[in-house]
């Protein structure tokens, strides 16, 4: 099974990059953006997906300081 | 006494490490492969981009044999020192409480800088009065320190915000302007800023790094008489 996790910097915590690009959009002329955060994706193909929330736990996401959410995907491997 | 100084793939200041411990006391590598700890009386868990940072800094080293071994060498009350990005493995391997994020300049910075002792009766800074000016050089990306408030409190109350950069010098954004900190019964250390860097007054202009070594080796051979 195809699986996705979407890693993102828990909410109040300072996120350096989104707002680097935060401020570098409306430099190069796209106006009226706010709330930019940078996240990573990680995607696999697992057997069993009962182990994802662990996994995401210990290794994939810091749960202090970061949010992850997973997305199974259908019919894929 | 006996140093260990882990390598993983990426450390680059592991043979700083090595030779800072050396001017207190024996030292030797341990490959990151290794179980065996090799007899040594402290750990450091030097600085570098072990694994390459990949995912986050630390988070693969964290799983290594040798990181292994420290966890039980830390359980069992041994002194580990995390230097960069040790500490950002010690804190991944929850020896150390929060984690270190993105400096807020959003850049890689190196600098000399100040820092202030604000506890010196533990077994990292116990050659270091309360107070003292410590200047040691720091060089990273990923250095904001962050725990949350809950957290902050009980380790102010304990003792464990060890060094704080003087004030000016927290480029990094960490809470608090915490440079150094240390667990909960003591025997873990971790700090951004690279007290290796400062051990002879010939490179760098300042020697001040030198006693975070010498307060490990008071600390073990008082410990050993």
């Amino acid at each position: 099974m195809r699986a996705r996790v979407l890693i993102r910097p828990k909410a109040g915590i300072l996120d350096p990059q989104g707002v680097a690009v935060e401020r570098a959009l409306p430099a190069l002329g796209f106006a009226g953006v706010a709330n930019v955060h940078v996240g990573r994706l990680v995607e696999l193909d697992i057997e069993d997906s009962a182990q994802l929330e662990s996994m995401c736990e210990k290794l994939l996401a810091n749960p202090l300081v970061e949010d992850y959410e997973v997305e199974l995907l259908q019919g894929s491997g | 006494m006996k140093f260990g100084v882990l390598q993983f793939p990426g450390s680059c200041d592991e043979v700083d490490a090595l030779s800072a411990a050396r001017r207190v006391g024996d030292a030797e590598l341990i490959w990151h492969g290794e179980r065996d700890l090799g007899g040594a009386e402290a750990i450091i868990v030097p600085g570098g981009f072990s694994y390459g940072d990949y995912l986050r800094a630390g988070a693969i080293a964290r799983f290594s044999p040798a990181m292994e071994s420290v966890i039980e060498f830390a359980g069992n009350g041994g002194l580990v020192l995390g230097i960069c990005n040790g500490f950002q493995v010690l804190c991944e391997a929850h020896l150390l409480p929060g984690a270190l994020l993105p400096n807020t300049n959003r850049h890689f910075t190196f600098r000399q800088l100040e820092l202030e002792v604000l506890y010196s009766g533990g077994p990292f800074t116990g050659a270091c009065a309360l107070g003292e000016r410590l200047s040691i050089p720091a060089k990273h990306a990923w250095g904001r320190y962050y725990a949350d408030p809950e957290t902050l409190a009980a380790m102010d109350r304990g003792g464990q915000l060890v060094l704080r950069y003087a004030p000016g010098e927290n480029f990094n954004g960490s809470l608090h302007d915490i440079a150094g900190v240390c667990n909960e019964r003591g025997n873990v250390f971790g700090l951004m800023p690279h007290p290796e860097h400062a051990v002879d007054e010939l490179i760098g202009g300042s020697a001040d790094g030198l006693k975070i070594f010498e307060s490990m080796r008071m600390s073990v051979e008082g410990a050993r008489a």
